[in-house]
Protein backbone atom coordinates (compact mmCIF):
# COMPACT_ATOMS: atom_id res chain seq x y z
CA UNK A 1 0.00 0.00 0.00
CA UNK A 2 1.02 3.13 -0.91
CA UNK A 3 1.21 5.80 1.76
CA UNK A 4 -0.83 9.55 0.88
CA UNK A 5 0.39 12.09 3.10
CA UNK A 6 -2.55 12.60 4.70
CA UNK A 7 -1.06 14.80 7.27
CA UNK A 8 0.25 17.62 5.08
CA UNK A 9 1.66 20.56 6.94
CA UNK A 10 -0.35 23.54 4.73
CA UNK A 11 -3.89 22.44 6.14
CA UNK A 12 -5.32 26.02 6.81
CA UNK A 13 -6.72 26.75 9.92
CA UNK A 14 -9.96 27.55 8.30
CA UNK A 15 -9.85 24.21 7.45
CA UNK A 16 -9.08 22.67 10.99
CA UNK A 17 -12.07 25.00 12.37
CA UNK A 18 -13.92 23.87 9.69
CA UNK A 19 -13.31 19.95 10.87
CA UNK A 20 -14.35 21.19 14.23
CA UNK A 21 -17.78 22.54 12.75
CA UNK A 22 -18.53 19.05 11.26
CA UNK A 23 -18.14 17.42 14.40
CA UNK A 24 -20.07 19.63 16.21
CA UNK A 25 -22.81 18.83 13.90
CA UNK A 26 -21.97 15.40 13.93
CA UNK A 27 -22.76 15.53 17.77
CA UNK A 28 -26.09 17.27 17.53
CA UNK A 29 -26.95 15.16 15.07
CA UNK A 30 -26.59 12.33 17.41
CA UNK A 31 -28.26 14.45 20.24
CA UNK A 32 -31.47 15.20 17.94
CA UNK A 33 -31.80 11.27 16.72
CA UNK A 34 -31.99 10.39 20.95
CA UNK A 35 -34.12 13.37 21.55
CA UNK A 36 -36.70 12.17 18.65
CA UNK A 37 -36.20 8.52 19.80
CA UNK A 38 -37.32 9.77 23.35
CA UNK A 39 -40.41 11.98 22.39
CA UNK A 40 -41.95 9.33 19.62
CA UNK A 41 -41.77 6.87 22.83
CA UNK A 42 -39.14 4.07 21.34
CA UNK A 43 -36.81 5.05 23.90
CA UNK A 44 -38.96 4.60 27.11
CA UNK A 45 -38.35 6.43 30.51
CA UNK A 46 -36.77 3.34 31.64
CA UNK A 47 -34.68 3.22 28.77
CA UNK A 48 -33.46 6.53 28.85
CA UNK A 49 -32.46 5.87 32.49
CA UNK A 50 -29.90 3.37 31.15
CA UNK A 51 -28.78 5.74 28.90
CA UNK A 52 -28.24 8.14 31.10
CA UNK A 53 -26.20 5.94 33.20
CA UNK A 54 -24.31 5.11 30.19
CA UNK A 55 -23.32 8.47 29.59
CA UNK A 56 -22.64 8.93 33.07
CA UNK A 57 -19.86 6.02 33.33
CA UNK A 58 -18.73 7.55 29.98
CA UNK A 59 -17.64 10.12 31.54
CA UNK A 60 -15.87 8.07 33.94
CA UNK A 61 -14.46 5.96 31.68
CA UNK A 62 -12.88 8.64 29.08
CA UNK A 63 -11.21 9.69 32.71
CA UNK A 64 -9.94 6.48 33.09
CA UNK A 65 -8.90 6.08 29.54
CA UNK A 66 -6.39 8.89 29.67
CA UNK A 67 -4.60 7.58 32.39
CA UNK A 68 -5.10 4.01 31.90
CA UNK A 69 -4.89 3.59 27.98
CA UNK A 70 -3.01 6.69 27.12
CA UNK A 71 -0.72 6.95 29.49
CA UNK A 72 -0.60 3.27 30.33
CA UNK A 73 -0.91 3.63 34.52
CA UNK A 74 -2.63 1.09 35.69
CA UNK A 75 -5.34 2.84 38.03
CA UNK A 76 -8.04 0.76 40.01
CA UNK A 77 -9.55 3.11 42.02
CA UNK A 78 -11.25 5.01 39.98
CA UNK A 79 -14.54 4.75 41.42
CA UNK A 80 -13.19 6.58 44.46
CA UNK A 81 -12.58 10.14 42.44
CA UNK A 82 -16.29 9.18 41.80
CA UNK A 83 -17.16 8.97 44.98
CA UNK A 84 -15.54 11.56 45.92
CA UNK A 85 -17.37 14.45 43.25
CA UNK A 86 -20.70 12.79 44.02
CA UNK A 87 -20.13 13.63 47.79
CA UNK A 88 -18.29 16.89 47.44
CA UNK A 89 -21.40 18.52 44.56
CA UNK A 90 -24.28 16.58 46.45
CA UNK A 91 -23.09 18.52 49.92
CA UNK A 92 -22.53 22.17 47.74
CA UNK A 93 -26.09 21.53 46.47
CA UNK A 94 -28.07 20.16 49.92
CA UNK A 95 -26.14 21.90 52.14
CA UNK A 96 -25.23 25.13 50.48
CA UNK A 97 -28.11 25.67 47.97
CA UNK A 98 -25.22 26.03 45.15
CA UNK A 99 -26.48 26.48 41.50
CA UNK A 100 -25.90 22.87 39.57
CA UNK A 101 -22.89 24.23 37.60
CA UNK A 102 -21.31 25.04 40.77
CA UNK A 103 -22.05 21.88 42.71
CA UNK A 104 -20.18 20.11 39.24
CA UNK A 105 -17.57 22.73 39.42
CA UNK A 106 -16.63 21.83 43.06
CA UNK A 107 -16.50 17.92 42.04
CA UNK A 108 -14.69 18.27 39.37
CA UNK A 109 -12.21 20.64 41.42
CA UNK A 110 -12.11 18.09 44.43
CA UNK A 111 -11.34 15.16 42.72
CA UNK A 112 -8.83 17.15 41.08
CA UNK A 113 -6.71 18.31 43.66
CA UNK A 114 -7.51 15.03 45.47
CA UNK A 115 -6.20 13.39 42.46
CA UNK A 116 -2.42 15.90 42.27
CA UNK A 117 -2.01 14.95 46.22
CA UNK A 118 -2.15 11.43 46.26
CA UNK A 119 -0.63 11.12 42.31
CA UNK A 120 2.44 12.68 43.34
CA UNK A 121 3.80 10.00 45.83
CA UNK A 122 2.21 7.04 43.88
CA UNK A 123 3.06 8.15 40.30
CA UNK A 124 6.22 7.14 40.74
CA UNK A 125 5.37 2.96 41.24
CA UNK A 126 5.12 0.95 38.06
CA UNK A 127 2.46 -1.63 37.05
CA UNK A 128 1.16 -3.88 39.87
CA UNK A 129 2.43 -1.60 42.78
CA UNK A 130 0.37 0.92 41.28
CA UNK A 131 -2.50 -0.69 40.79
CA UNK A 132 -2.54 -2.13 44.36
CA UNK A 133 -1.92 1.49 45.85
CA UNK A 134 -4.49 2.94 44.14
CA UNK A 135 -7.13 -0.34 45.11
CA UNK A 136 -6.00 0.62 48.37
CA UNK A 137 -7.06 3.99 47.96
CA UNK A 138 -10.10 4.12 46.88
CA UNK A 139 -11.09 1.62 49.97
CA UNK A 140 -9.48 4.34 52.36
CA UNK A 141 -11.94 6.99 50.56
CA UNK A 142 -14.74 4.29 51.03
CA UNK A 143 -13.89 3.93 54.22
CA UNK A 144 -13.12 7.42 55.17
CA UNK A 145 -16.46 8.69 54.03
CA UNK A 146 -18.24 5.90 56.01
CA UNK A 147 -17.17 7.64 59.40
CA UNK A 148 -18.13 11.05 58.43
CA UNK A 149 -21.10 11.90 59.62
CA UNK A 150 -21.54 15.50 58.34
CA UNK A 151 -22.48 13.31 55.09
CA UNK A 152 -24.31 10.60 56.40
CA UNK A 153 -21.37 8.17 57.22
CA UNK A 154 -22.51 4.67 55.99
CA UNK A 155 -26.24 5.61 55.37
CA UNK A 156 -25.02 7.79 52.45
CA UNK A 157 -26.80 11.08 51.44
CA UNK A 158 -30.62 10.35 50.44
CA UNK A 159 -33.07 13.26 48.45
CA UNK A 160 -30.14 14.88 46.53
CA UNK A 161 -32.88 16.68 43.92
CA UNK A 162 -32.71 15.79 40.11
CA UNK A 163 -31.09 17.88 38.51
CA UNK A 164 -28.50 15.78 35.89
CA UNK A 165 -31.04 15.93 32.64
CA UNK A 166 -30.18 13.80 29.30
CA UNK A 167 -29.02 16.92 27.78
CA UNK A 168 -26.42 18.06 30.45
CA UNK A 169 -25.13 13.92 30.59
CA UNK A 170 -24.87 14.27 26.19
CA UNK A 171 -23.30 17.65 26.53
CA UNK A 172 -20.98 16.81 29.03
CA UNK A 173 -19.35 13.66 27.81
CA UNK A 174 -19.36 15.08 24.29
CA UNK A 175 -17.27 18.23 25.88
CA UNK A 176 -14.94 15.34 27.45
CA UNK A 177 -14.65 13.13 24.48
CA UNK A 178 -13.94 16.46 22.11
CA UNK A 179 -11.26 17.58 25.09
CA UNK A 180 -9.32 14.70 25.21
CA UNK A 181 -9.47 14.12 21.44
CA UNK A 182 -8.03 17.47 20.75
CA UNK A 183 -5.20 16.91 23.65
CA UNK A 184 -3.88 13.23 22.04
CA UNK A 185 -3.50 15.15 18.99
CA UNK A 186 -1.04 17.95 20.35
CA UNK A 187 2.60 17.58 21.47
CA UNK A 188 1.42 16.86 24.86
CA UNK A 189 -0.57 14.38 24.06
CA UNK A 190 2.73 12.66 22.21
CA UNK A 191 4.40 13.11 25.22
CA UNK A 192 1.46 11.22 27.34
CA UNK A 193 1.52 8.44 25.15
CA UNK A 194 5.56 8.08 24.68
CA UNK A 195 4.96 7.64 28.06
CA UNK A 196 3.02 4.23 27.97
CA UNK A 197 5.11 2.72 25.11
CA UNK A 198 8.48 3.10 26.37
CA UNK A 199 9.39 5.36 29.55
CA UNK A 200 12.79 5.04 29.37
CA UNK A 201 13.33 6.23 25.96
CA UNK A 202 10.68 9.09 26.26
CA UNK A 203 12.63 10.07 29.38
CA UNK A 204 15.90 10.62 27.09
CA UNK A 205 13.90 12.52 24.95
CA UNK A 206 13.39 14.69 27.15
CA UNK A 207 10.07 14.13 28.46
CA UNK A 208 9.16 14.49 32.43
CA UNK A 209 7.33 11.66 32.62
CA UNK A 210 6.38 12.01 36.34
CA UNK A 211 4.85 15.62 35.11
CA UNK A 212 2.80 14.53 32.38
CA UNK A 213 1.60 11.33 34.47
CA UNK A 214 0.38 13.82 37.38
CA UNK A 215 -1.06 15.41 34.03
CA UNK A 216 -3.01 12.89 32.83
CA UNK A 217 -4.03 11.50 36.66
CA UNK A 218 -5.42 14.54 37.58
CA UNK A 219 -7.01 15.25 34.23
CA UNK A 220 -8.51 11.81 34.17
CA UNK A 221 -9.65 11.77 38.03
CA UNK A 222 -11.39 15.23 37.14
CA UNK A 223 -13.68 13.28 34.43
CA UNK A 224 -14.20 10.66 37.54
CA UNK A 225 -15.19 13.94 39.85
CA UNK A 226 -17.73 15.39 36.99
CA UNK A 227 -19.15 11.83 36.52
CA UNK A 228 -19.62 11.44 40.30
CA UNK A 229 -21.55 14.50 40.43
CA UNK A 230 -23.86 14.11 37.42
CA UNK A 231 -24.31 10.37 39.08
CA UNK A 232 -24.87 11.94 42.59
CA UNK A 233 -27.92 14.07 41.02
CA UNK A 234 -29.02 11.58 38.55
CA UNK A 235 -29.79 8.80 41.59
CA UNK A 236 -30.39 10.84 43.99
CA UNK A 237 -29.36 8.62 46.94
CA UNK A 238 -25.40 7.82 47.03
CA UNK A 239 -23.65 5.75 49.54
CA UNK A 240 -20.09 4.58 50.56
CA UNK A 241 -20.42 1.42 48.95
CA UNK A 242 -21.86 3.03 45.46
CA UNK A 243 -18.59 3.55 44.75
CA UNK A 244 -16.36 0.73 45.89
CA UNK A 245 -14.12 -1.36 43.94
CA UNK A 246 -16.31 -3.35 41.51
CA UNK A 247 -17.28 0.03 40.05
CA UNK A 248 -13.33 0.50 39.48
CA UNK A 249 -13.83 -2.56 38.04
CA UNK A 250 -16.70 -2.00 35.95
CA UNK A 251 -14.99 0.82 34.33
CA UNK A 252 -11.87 -1.12 33.37
CA UNK A 253 -13.94 -3.19 31.45
CA UNK A 254 -15.21 -1.02 30.01
CA UNK A 255 -12.08 0.91 28.45
CA UNK A 256 -9.98 -2.55 27.77
CA UNK A 257 -13.04 -4.15 25.96
CA UNK A 258 -13.85 -0.81 23.75
CA UNK A 259 -10.30 0.00 23.00
CA UNK A 260 -6.91 1.12 25.51
CA UNK A 261 -6.42 4.50 23.51
CA UNK A 262 -9.58 4.73 21.83
CA UNK A 263 -11.73 7.26 22.81
CA UNK A 264 -14.78 6.17 20.60
CA UNK A 265 -13.80 2.68 21.39
CA UNK A 266 -14.67 3.52 24.79
CA UNK A 267 -17.91 5.22 23.74
CA UNK A 268 -18.63 1.55 22.20
CA UNK A 269 -17.33 -0.47 25.12
CA UNK A 270 -19.49 1.60 27.68
CA UNK A 271 -22.53 1.90 25.93
CA UNK A 272 -22.60 -2.06 25.23
CA UNK A 273 -21.48 -3.30 28.60
CA UNK A 274 -24.06 -0.97 30.58
CA UNK A 275 -26.79 -2.09 28.14
CA UNK A 276 -26.71 -5.57 27.39
CA UNK A 277 -26.84 -6.75 30.88
CA UNK A 278 -30.25 -5.04 30.84
CA UNK A 279 -31.12 -5.79 27.55
CA UNK A 280 -30.22 -9.95 28.75
CA UNK A 281 -32.54 -9.26 31.87
CA UNK A 282 -35.53 -11.34 30.29
CA UNK A 283 -33.05 -14.29 30.39
CA UNK A 284 -32.94 -13.72 34.29
CA UNK A 285 -30.17 -15.77 36.42
CA UNK A 286 -28.56 -16.91 32.82
CA UNK A 287 -27.51 -13.04 32.37
CA UNK A 288 -24.54 -12.60 33.89
CA UNK A 289 -23.27 -16.22 32.18
CA UNK A 290 -23.75 -14.71 28.45
CA UNK A 291 -22.40 -11.61 29.77
CA UNK A 292 -19.15 -13.11 31.20
CA UNK A 293 -18.91 -16.04 27.80
CA UNK A 294 -19.35 -12.65 25.60
CA UNK A 295 -16.60 -11.15 27.50
CA UNK A 296 -14.38 -14.23 27.16
CA UNK A 297 -14.96 -14.66 23.66
CA UNK A 298 -14.53 -10.80 22.91
CA UNK A 299 -10.70 -10.88 24.78
CA UNK A 300 -10.13 -14.12 23.03
CA UNK A 301 -10.76 -12.53 19.45
CA UNK A 302 -10.10 -9.06 19.76
CA UNK A 303 -7.27 -8.87 22.52
CA UNK A 304 -6.97 -5.35 21.80
CA UNK A 305 -10.28 -4.43 22.72
CA UNK A 306 -12.98 -3.90 19.90
CA UNK A 307 -11.29 -0.78 18.02
CA UNK A 308 -7.94 -1.06 19.47
CA UNK A 309 -6.36 2.35 18.94
CA UNK A 310 -8.69 3.13 16.23
CA UNK A 311 -11.09 5.91 16.03
CA UNK A 312 -14.36 6.49 14.34
CA UNK A 313 -14.18 9.62 12.69
CA UNK A 314 -16.89 11.57 10.53
CA UNK A 315 -13.88 10.93 7.63
CA UNK A 316 -14.11 7.85 8.22
CA UNK A 317 -17.81 6.85 8.01
CA UNK A 318 -17.58 9.15 4.51
CA UNK A 319 -14.64 7.33 3.38
CA UNK A 320 -16.21 3.79 4.43
CA UNK A 321 -19.28 4.60 2.34
CA UNK A 322 -17.53 5.55 -0.42
CA UNK A 323 -15.25 2.42 -0.30
CA UNK A 324 -18.79 0.75 -0.07
CA UNK A 325 -20.35 2.28 -2.95
CA UNK A 326 -17.15 1.91 -5.19
CA UNK A 327 -17.37 6.00 -6.17
CA UNK A 328 -14.68 6.73 -3.59
CA UNK A 329 -11.12 6.35 -5.77
CA UNK A 330 -8.55 6.46 -2.92
CA UNK A 331 -8.43 7.10 0.07
CA UNK A 332 -5.16 7.66 1.68
CA UNK A 333 -5.94 4.88 4.69
CA UNK A 334 -8.56 2.71 3.40
CA UNK A 335 -7.69 0.02 5.16
CA UNK A 336 -9.46 1.02 8.67
CA UNK A 337 -11.84 3.05 9.80
CA UNK A 338 -10.94 6.83 10.91
CA UNK A 339 -7.56 8.13 11.32
CA UNK B 1 37.63 24.10 25.27
CA UNK B 2 35.84 21.26 24.77
CA UNK B 3 32.27 20.44 24.35
CA UNK B 4 32.27 17.66 26.81
CA UNK B 5 34.84 17.27 29.07
CA UNK B 6 35.11 14.16 31.79
CA UNK B 7 37.00 13.75 34.55
CA UNK B 8 37.83 11.22 37.07
CA UNK B 9 34.21 9.63 36.32
CA UNK B 10 33.55 6.31 39.03
CA UNK B 11 30.72 4.45 39.36
CA UNK B 12 29.85 1.45 41.84
CA UNK B 13 27.64 -0.77 41.96
CA UNK B 14 27.61 -2.35 45.41
CA UNK B 15 31.15 -3.62 45.46
CA UNK B 16 32.09 -3.86 41.61
CA UNK B 17 32.58 -0.68 40.19
CA UNK B 18 31.57 -0.53 36.73
CA UNK B 19 33.37 2.30 35.47
CA UNK B 20 36.44 3.84 37.13
CA UNK B 21 38.16 7.26 36.60
CA UNK B 22 37.17 7.80 32.61
CA UNK B 23 38.92 10.79 31.48
CA UNK B 24 37.25 12.00 28.09
CA UNK B 25 37.06 15.15 25.92
CA UNK B 26 35.44 15.62 23.19
CA UNK B 27 35.71 18.84 21.00
CA UNK B 28 33.48 20.43 18.68
CA UNK B 29 32.31 18.77 15.06
CA UNK B 30 34.26 15.81 16.28
CA UNK B 31 33.13 12.06 15.68
CA UNK B 32 34.64 9.91 18.49
CA UNK B 33 34.49 6.19 18.91
CA UNK B 34 34.16 3.91 22.29
CA UNK B 35 34.99 0.39 21.78
CA UNK B 36 35.73 -2.44 23.94
CA UNK B 37 35.09 -5.79 24.85
CA UNK B 38 31.43 -6.49 26.05
CA UNK B 39 30.68 -5.34 29.49
CA UNK B 40 33.64 -3.15 29.61
CA UNK B 41 31.05 -0.60 30.39
CA UNK B 42 30.28 1.49 27.57
CA UNK B 43 27.01 2.00 27.81
CA UNK B 44 27.19 2.36 31.77
CA UNK B 45 29.28 5.37 30.44
CA UNK B 46 26.35 6.70 27.85
CA UNK B 47 23.84 5.95 30.55
CA UNK B 48 25.84 8.44 33.30
CA UNK B 49 26.49 10.96 30.60
CA UNK B 50 22.85 11.16 29.91
CA UNK B 51 21.32 11.37 33.54
CA UNK B 52 20.37 7.82 33.86
CA UNK B 53 22.75 6.90 36.50
CA UNK B 54 24.83 9.45 38.73
CA UNK B 55 28.41 8.97 39.06
CA UNK B 56 30.00 8.23 42.33
CA UNK B 57 32.70 10.22 41.86
CA UNK B 58 34.02 12.75 39.13
CA UNK B 59 32.80 15.41 37.15
CA UNK B 60 31.11 15.60 33.29
CA UNK B 61 30.90 19.46 31.81
CA UNK B 62 28.89 19.84 28.71
CA UNK B 63 29.74 23.34 27.31
CA UNK B 64 31.46 25.01 30.42
CA UNK B 65 28.44 23.59 32.54
CA UNK B 66 27.90 20.80 34.88
CA UNK B 67 25.66 17.95 33.83
CA UNK B 68 26.10 15.23 36.02
CA UNK B 69 23.03 14.68 38.46
CA UNK B 70 21.36 16.42 35.91
CA UNK B 71 17.88 14.58 34.99
CA UNK B 72 17.36 12.06 32.49
CA UNK B 73 14.98 14.80 30.80
CA UNK B 74 17.02 18.05 31.62
CA UNK B 75 19.65 16.89 29.50
CA UNK B 76 18.02 17.00 26.15
CA UNK B 77 17.43 20.44 26.57
CA UNK B 78 21.33 20.83 27.42
CA UNK B 79 21.60 19.74 23.97
CA UNK B 80 22.52 15.62 24.66
CA UNK B 81 20.48 12.96 22.79
CA UNK B 82 20.95 9.77 22.26
CA UNK B 83 19.77 6.14 20.70
CA UNK B 84 19.60 2.85 22.08
CA UNK B 85 21.09 -0.55 21.98
CA UNK B 86 18.30 -2.51 21.89
CA UNK B 87 15.59 -0.39 20.26
CA UNK B 88 13.37 1.77 22.17
CA UNK B 89 10.75 3.37 19.97
CA UNK B 90 7.32 4.05 20.64
CA UNK B 91 6.30 1.75 18.59
CA UNK B 92 2.53 1.86 18.81
CA UNK B 93 2.74 5.58 17.34
CA UNK B 94 3.34 6.55 13.86
CA UNK B 95 6.89 7.18 12.51
CA UNK B 96 6.19 11.38 12.58
CA UNK B 97 4.87 11.47 15.93
CA UNK B 98 8.14 9.10 16.96
CA UNK B 99 10.28 12.15 16.14
CA UNK B 100 7.91 15.18 16.80
CA UNK B 101 7.88 13.49 20.46
CA UNK B 102 11.22 14.60 20.97
CA UNK B 103 10.66 18.11 19.81
CA UNK B 104 8.39 18.40 22.55
CA UNK B 105 10.81 20.45 25.31
CA UNK B 106 11.06 23.13 23.21
CA UNK B 107 6.98 23.53 23.20
CA UNK B 108 5.84 26.62 23.97
CA UNK B 109 2.10 25.88 24.54
CA UNK B 110 0.55 24.94 27.85
CA UNK B 111 -2.53 22.49 28.38
CA UNK B 112 -5.05 24.95 27.60
CA UNK B 113 -3.42 26.01 24.73
CA UNK B 114 -3.32 21.92 24.04
CA UNK B 115 -7.06 21.54 24.40
CA UNK B 116 -9.03 23.97 22.94
CA UNK B 117 -6.30 23.77 19.50
CA UNK B 118 -5.76 27.65 19.93
CA UNK B 119 -4.23 29.30 16.48
CA UNK B 120 -0.73 29.21 18.96
CA UNK B 121 -0.99 26.02 19.28
CA UNK B 122 -2.21 25.15 15.45
CA UNK B 123 1.32 27.11 14.44
CA UNK B 124 3.55 25.61 16.48
CA UNK B 125 2.04 22.19 15.37
CA UNK B 126 2.50 22.64 12.01
CA UNK B 127 5.96 23.92 12.71
CA UNK B 128 6.79 21.26 14.35
CA UNK B 129 5.48 18.35 11.65
CA UNK B 130 7.61 20.38 9.44
CA UNK B 131 10.89 20.05 11.34
CA UNK B 132 10.54 16.24 12.20
CA UNK B 133 9.58 15.60 7.90
CA UNK B 134 12.34 17.57 7.29
CA UNK B 135 14.14 14.76 9.79
CA UNK B 136 12.96 11.94 8.21
CA UNK B 137 13.90 12.90 5.10
CA UNK B 138 17.31 13.10 5.74
CA UNK B 139 16.81 9.61 7.35
CA UNK B 140 15.18 8.51 4.50
CA UNK B 141 11.93 7.53 6.07
CA UNK B 142 9.58 10.51 4.65
CA UNK B 143 8.15 7.68 2.61
CA UNK B 144 6.88 6.25 6.21
CA UNK B 145 5.62 8.78 7.67
CA UNK B 146 1.90 7.86 8.92
CA UNK B 147 3.16 3.94 9.22
CA UNK B 148 3.40 2.71 13.03
CA UNK B 149 7.11 2.30 14.03
CA UNK B 150 6.71 -1.50 14.81
CA UNK B 151 5.56 -2.03 11.54
CA UNK B 152 9.05 -0.74 9.79
CA UNK B 153 12.08 -3.22 9.14
CA UNK B 154 14.30 -3.29 11.55
CA UNK B 155 17.24 -1.49 9.55
CA UNK B 156 14.60 1.26 9.61
CA UNK B 157 13.85 1.55 12.87
CA UNK B 158 17.13 1.54 13.43
CA UNK B 159 17.20 4.86 11.20
CA UNK B 160 13.90 6.13 12.67
CA UNK B 161 16.01 6.22 16.10
CA UNK B 162 18.99 8.30 14.69
CA UNK B 163 16.25 10.55 13.73
CA UNK B 164 14.96 11.22 16.49
CA UNK B 165 17.46 11.87 18.38
CA UNK B 166 18.44 14.04 16.30
CA UNK B 167 15.27 16.13 16.01
CA UNK B 168 16.12 16.70 19.39
CA UNK B 169 18.73 19.10 18.04
CA UNK B 170 21.93 18.14 19.73
CA UNK B 171 25.34 19.99 19.98
CA UNK B 172 26.10 16.03 21.24
CA UNK B 173 24.62 13.20 19.38
CA UNK B 174 25.11 9.68 21.01
CA UNK B 175 24.95 6.41 19.32
CA UNK B 176 24.74 3.25 21.01
CA UNK B 177 25.79 0.40 18.70
CA UNK B 178 23.59 1.66 15.63
CA UNK B 179 24.92 -0.85 13.28
CA UNK B 180 24.04 -3.99 15.67
CA UNK B 181 22.29 -6.08 13.60
CA UNK B 182 22.25 -4.53 9.95
CA UNK B 183 24.13 -6.65 7.06
CA UNK B 184 26.69 -4.59 5.51
CA UNK B 185 24.78 -3.16 2.87
CA UNK B 186 22.95 -1.39 5.18
CA UNK B 187 25.91 -0.81 7.42
CA UNK B 188 27.92 0.99 4.45
CA UNK B 189 25.02 3.42 4.32
CA UNK B 190 24.56 3.87 7.95
CA UNK B 191 28.22 4.86 7.77
CA UNK B 192 27.91 7.28 5.41
CA UNK B 193 25.08 8.88 7.21
CA UNK B 194 26.96 8.89 10.19
CA UNK B 195 29.55 11.03 8.42
CA UNK B 196 27.06 13.16 6.18
CA UNK B 197 25.49 13.94 9.76
CA UNK B 198 28.16 15.22 11.43
CA UNK B 199 29.11 17.31 8.72
CA UNK B 200 25.77 18.81 7.66
CA UNK B 201 24.72 19.73 11.43
CA UNK B 202 28.02 20.21 12.51
CA UNK B 203 27.62 18.38 15.55
CA UNK B 204 29.67 15.49 17.85
CA UNK B 205 29.30 12.38 17.87
CA UNK B 206 30.47 9.64 20.12
CA UNK B 207 29.63 5.93 18.65
CA UNK B 208 29.47 2.74 20.82
CA UNK B 209 30.28 0.18 18.10
CA UNK B 210 31.32 -3.18 17.69
CA UNK B 211 31.56 -3.21 14.00
CA UNK B 212 35.22 -2.33 13.24
CA UNK B 213 35.27 -1.63 10.21
CA UNK B 214 32.56 0.97 10.73
CA UNK B 215 34.54 2.28 13.45
CA UNK B 216 38.03 2.74 12.23
CA UNK B 217 35.87 4.00 8.85
CA UNK B 218 34.41 7.02 10.41
CA UNK B 219 35.86 7.93 13.81
CA UNK B 220 38.67 10.50 13.90
CA UNK B 221 39.61 9.25 17.50
CA UNK B 222 39.17 6.74 19.35
CA UNK B 223 38.64 5.50 23.38
CA UNK B 224 39.48 2.05 24.28
CA UNK B 225 37.48 0.48 27.57
CA UNK B 226 38.13 -2.74 29.09
CA UNK B 227 36.99 -3.58 32.94
CA UNK B 228 35.63 0.04 33.29
CA UNK B 229 38.89 1.72 32.09
CA UNK B 230 40.11 3.40 29.69
CA UNK B 231 43.48 1.44 28.35
CA UNK B 232 44.30 3.50 25.29
CA UNK B 233 42.80 6.34 23.55
CA UNK B 234 43.93 7.66 19.88
CA UNK B 235 43.78 7.72 15.94
CA UNK B 236 42.13 5.03 14.43
CA UNK B 237 45.68 3.68 13.16
CA UNK B 238 47.34 3.78 16.53
CA UNK B 239 44.41 2.40 17.89
CA UNK B 240 44.98 -0.79 15.51
CA UNK B 241 48.64 -1.23 16.44
CA UNK B 242 48.06 -0.85 19.79
CA UNK B 243 49.42 -4.19 21.60
CA UNK B 244 47.03 -3.64 24.85
CA UNK B 245 43.88 -3.39 22.47
CA UNK B 246 45.15 -6.39 20.57
CA UNK B 247 45.05 -7.67 23.90
CA UNK B 248 41.88 -7.11 25.82
CA UNK B 249 40.14 -8.28 22.21
CA UNK B 250 42.11 -11.37 21.49
CA UNK B 251 43.41 -12.36 24.79
CA UNK B 252 47.40 -12.69 25.92
CA UNK B 253 49.95 -14.10 22.83
CA UNK B 254 47.68 -13.39 20.32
Amino acid sequence: MTTVDKTSPKTSISKIYMKYIINLIGVAAVYGIVIFLVQRGIIDSYNLRILKSAGIFMIAAFGLNLILGFTGQLTMGHAAFMSIGAYFSAVMTQNFNAPFAISLLVGIIAAGIIAGLIGYPILRLRGDYLAICTLGFGEIIKVVIQNIDYVGGARGMTSIPVKSSFMIIFFCAAACFALLRNLINTTKGRAIKAIREDEIAAEAMGINPTRYKMTAFILGSAMAGLAGGLYAHFNTFIDPVTFNYSKSFDMITYVVLGGMGSLSGTVVGTLLLVILPESLRALAEYRMLIYAVLLVGLMIFRPSGILGTKEITVKGIINLFKKLGGKGKTTANNGKVGE
Amino acid sequence: MALLDVKGLTIKFGGLTAVSEVDMEIGDNNLVGLIGPNGAGKTTLFNMLTGVYVPTSGKIEFSGERIDGTKTYDITSKKIARTFQNIRLFKDMTVLENVMTSLNYQSKTNLLDCILHTPKQIKEEREMEEKALNFLKIMKLDGKANELAKNLPYGEQRRLEIARALAAEPKLLLLDEPAAGMNPQETAELTEMIRWIKEEFKISVLLIEHDMKLVMNVCEYIYVLSFGEIIAKGEPESIQKNPKVIEAYLGKGA
